[in-house]
């Protein structure tokens, strides 16, 4: 066997085993969204149950009247009075075979209470990150590139102002805006039809929010391309004539996107789940809202499973910006 | 010539038609557009307590009798006849019998008959086989031993003792009739009724859509092809949608004086009403416990407020100084303004103020001294609100309160425990009738009498005031009895708050109540002239 033939071999075998690193770094971490899952089931369901009064009480409190023995008695066909151990064995059970139980309030089964309001948030929540990136990656370029000039200033003052602004209160002045000047208001009162009045509904909220994000991403990108536009090798770029957008776009941009990656995961995450005050301005029946709705009614079947959709989305997007990492930073894959 | 007098005809008859139509003549046809506050828990009437569920629902369903709804105040002789052609009394009042409108048939095409009618006071009473998941009102129909029917188009309600105001129970928009051959549960959750519209829909936090009934059986009725209700839980984005036409009316009774003035100000052609919702404010004080087991403590609180702050701070003056029964003009049984005044607290602030600080330095308080007590409200804005201004006023006489802000969903189970010194609360009556508001809130052993004040003497005058038929006769034995109850400090009445309703000119026949926020939303000949 030839050194060149010995070379290859070698070469090949460290091939594999980089890549066996890599398939045990996916399951590890695919274990650990396991875990973690679980983890959030017994956290939620636990404190759901921490959190005073249940639905009976909620019910008869709304009447404002305490009858101890109606009381008792929808407890225990709503299955109250069970051991909490038990129900949450119940729940995890009914989770794996795909039945998510009924809800208190409503009656319907939960899975159709639930599943018809996750478009209408990912409809929101993809526009809102649409309009963030967009906005948020470039502008933080340029604002570190064009650093100290005017420009500069005001894009800061932008995405201050963006991080500073409560999203109702601009959520509210758009649609006073939207009232005063036009006599119409981009609200949610039936299900949109067709493309362009989906896009027109969705829009403007997801501006409202998406300025939010953008302004976070924004400042994000121009801190991370300011610590990159500093080192040696961008420096040497520079020095071997290559243009400033190759400088800056190939070089640079991609080595400070790592921690803009994982600003842009938890934002998506937290869109899936955390705009409750935006679907209440724009009066949108997604997600958040009727998590809050629920929460307000003690309505368990619906939190837990709503809440488990929501860990379930975010843990999945933390899963896939580690392999993110892991195509964009050698490192990371090396180090595995 | 011919043809062209046969169109001059037809000019005249298209103009004169067209003159008709604009001095009033009701169109058919439009949905009605309301916004919904908030999502209401149900559907079935007769398991809920809020006017969040009578709004939608009362056009589902009939009554034996109603309240006229295009007469603002709700009295005894604006009771009208629905699915009942007449009624009449025994001559000892202890039969009440109803003679039933023929050929009313259920949404679902079922016949409607008597049995219908008994299977309703069944459930009420519960006596029949299916259950209601709760009851809020069945103390209110406790004087009814039996429901008997007579064919299918008569029913009888047998009495325990003659109650001219049970008739008023029954045209509350609290009592529609329930089908037989449907279960509560399934009434909680697709309703069927024989009212003007049909339930097609209720998503939570979404909307309510309700369509005309083709076959109602009142003919020509209801002129709108349905009724949409939008629920929007934050009030600015439906004040904004209103103003921006999204929808043709508020929800009844919501808008305050502050928000109709934003509203007339942006769409000067709204129509906005505004009028007391029978809801008073009042104080709960837990008289078993220490320092509140001592009349003179109550008293000495009861002289400290100063009712016209309470509704110039919270409402900006939209709102009336009354006692348990809704004062007048609105109100038919309220106290006259002269009665009031003779009332400790109802007369000078300041001099009965002084007679509150008198009377607890007397029990050993005193500015360096003072009372310390929690005020607990539940942690809503209507309730915290006075709360605060209640507070401050019984600062003035030696009382240094802190303010308890109850999670909602404990607040009655708190009340019930008596684990609390003050308390602030929000009462709603569903009629203005003093049956309904004494037996409810101050008769002992009620539910919903939250401070336990039992007073059999004056228990004694809520079943005389209750048999009487002459109304002016007792309406002098409702006064001299919420006078006492003011005197006693049972409840002391805070005030009887007033709010609005706006509407797009184009929606005709629309009447709000003046008397009741729960009795007027059939809507079965309200019309859109557009």
């Amino acid at each position: 066997m030839t050194l060149e033939r010995c070379g290859a071999l070698w070469g090949r075998a460290a091939y594999f085993r980089r890549e066996a690193r890599v398939g045990t770094y996916i399951i590890r971490r695919f274990f650990l969204m396991l875990l973690t899952l679980f983890g959030i089931s017994l956290l939620i369901f636990t404190m759901l149950r921490l959190v005073p009064g249940n639905i009976a009480d909620i019910v008869f409190n709304a009447a404002g009247m305490i009858d101890v023995a109606e009381k008792a008695k929808l407890e225990k066909e709503l299955g109250l009075d069970r051991p909490i151990p038990v129900q949450y064995v119940e729940w995890v059970s009914g989770l794996a075979r795909g039945d998510l139980g009924y809800s208190y309030v409503s009656e319907k089964p939960a899975i159709d209470e639930i599943l018809p309001r996750i478009p209408i948030t990912a409809k929101l929540a993809g526009l809102a990150l649409l309009f963030a990136v967009t906005f948020g990656v470039p502008l933080g370029v340029i604002s570190a590139v064009k650093q100290n000039t005017t420009l500069d200033y005001v894009l800061r003052v932008i995405s201050l102002s963006g991080l500073s602004l409560p999203s109702f209160w601009l959520g509210l002045l758009i649609l006073m805006a939207f009232v005063a000047y036009f006599g119409a208001i981009p609200i949610y009162t039936n299900p949109p039809k067709g493309f362009w009045n989906t896009l027109w509904l969705f829009s403007i909220p997801a501006m409202a929010v998406g300025f939010r994000s953008s302004a976070l991403i924004m400042r994000l990108t121009r801190s991370s391309m300011l610590e990159v536009l500093r080192q040696d090798y961008i420096r040497t770029a520079r020095a071997k004539g290559a243009p400033a957008r190759t400088v800056n776009y190939r070089h640079a941009l991609r080595n400070a996107l790592l921690p803009v990656v994982t600003v842009i995961g938890i934002e998506a995450a937290f869109l899936m789940g955390g705009l409750i005050v935006t679907e209440t301005v724009f009066n949108i029946p997604g997600v958040a809202r009727f998590l809050v709705e629920a929460i307000r009614w003690r309505d368990y079947p619906i939190v837990q499973n709503l809440v488990m959709f929501v860990a379930v989305v975010a843990v999945s997007i933390n899963f896939l910006i580690d392999l993110l990492y892991a195509v964009l930073d050698p490192r990371i894959r090396y180090a595995s | 010539m011919n043809t062209k007098l046969g169109a001059l005809a037809l000019v005249t008859f298209a103009f004169a038609t067209l003159m008709f139509a604009q001095a009033g003549e009701p169109k058919h046809g439009g949905i009605l557009r309301i916004y919904h506050r908030e999502t209401p828990p149900s559907l079935s009437i007769h398991e809920e307590a809020t006017f969040s569920v009578n709004t939608p629902a009362m056009g589902l369903y009939n009554n034996l009798v109603v309240y006229d709804q295009h007469k603002p105040q709700n009295s005894m002789g604006t009771i009208v006849p629905e699915l009942a052609d007449s009624w009449s009394a025994s001559s000892d009042n202890l039969a009440l019998t109803f003679r039933l409108h023929q050929g009313v048939k259920w949404h679902d095409g079922q016949p409607f008959t008597s049995k219908d009618v008994k299977c309703t006071f069944d459930l009420l009473q519960g006596k029949a086989k299916d259950k209601f998941r709760k009851n809020p009102r069945k103390d209110l129909f406790n004087n009814i031993v039996e429901v008997t029917t007579n064919g299918d188009f008569e029913v009888t309600l047998h009495l325990k003792r003659p109650q001219p105001s049970l008739i008023a129970m029954l045209a509350s928009g609290y009592t529609p009739v329930y089908p037989c051959h449907v279960s509560p549960a399934q009434m909680r959750t697709n309703p069927i009724g024989t009212g003007p519209f049909k339930f097609v829909e209720f998503k939570q936090n979404e909307s309510i859509k309700l369509a005309k009934n083709e076959n109602y059986w009142k003919k020509g009725l209801p002129y709108l092809d349905g009724i949409e209700f939008t629920i929007i839980s934050n009030r600015a984005t439906a004040v904004l949608a209103f103003v921006a036409g999204k929808v043709d009316m508020t929800f009844p009774t919501e808008m305050t004086k502050a928000l109709i003035a934003d509203i007339k100000k942006q769409d000067a052609t709204a129509i906005c009403e505004i009028g007391p919702i029978n809801v008073s404010t009042n104080l709960i004080v837990n008289r078993e416990n220490p320092p509140f087991n001592n009349v003179e403590v109550r008293k000495a609180m009861a002289l400290a407020l100063d009712r016209k702050a309470f509704i110039d701070i919270i409402y900006q003056g939209a709102g009336d100084v009354g006692g348990t029964m809704l004062p007048p003009p609105e109100g038919v049984w309220g106290m006259p303004a002269e009665l009031l005044k003779m009332i400790p607290g109802y007369g000078d602030v300041q001099k009965d103020r002084e007679q509150a600080r008198a009377i607890m330095t007397k029990l050993g308080y005193g500015s360096n001294n003072p009372l310390k007590i929690k005020v607990s409200t539940r942690n809503l804005a209507s309730y915290r609100d006075p709360a605060v201004v209640l507070i401050d006023q019984l600062k003035t006489i030696y009382i240094d309160a802190e303010l308890d802000p109850v999670e909602s969903s404990q607040w009655f189970a708190k009340v019930a425990r008596n684990d609390y010194s003050v308390g602030l609360n929000l009462t709603g009556n569903g009629i203005d009738d003093p049956d309904q508001a004494f037996y409810e809130n101050y008769a002992c052993g009620s539910e919903r009498n939250y401070t336990h004040y039992c007073n059999k003497e004056l228990e004694a005058l809520f079943d005389k005031q209750s048999v009487e038929t002459e109304v002016e006769k007792r309406k002098k034995m409702v006064w001299d009895i919420d006078k006492k109850l003011q005197e006693d400090v049972a409840r002391p009445i805070l005030m009887h708050a007033r709010s609005g309703t706006c509407w797009k000119p184009y929606v005709k026949n629309m009447t709000i109540m003046s008397n009741s926020a729960y009795n007027g939303y059939r809507y079965e000949d309200v019309w859109l002239d557009k």
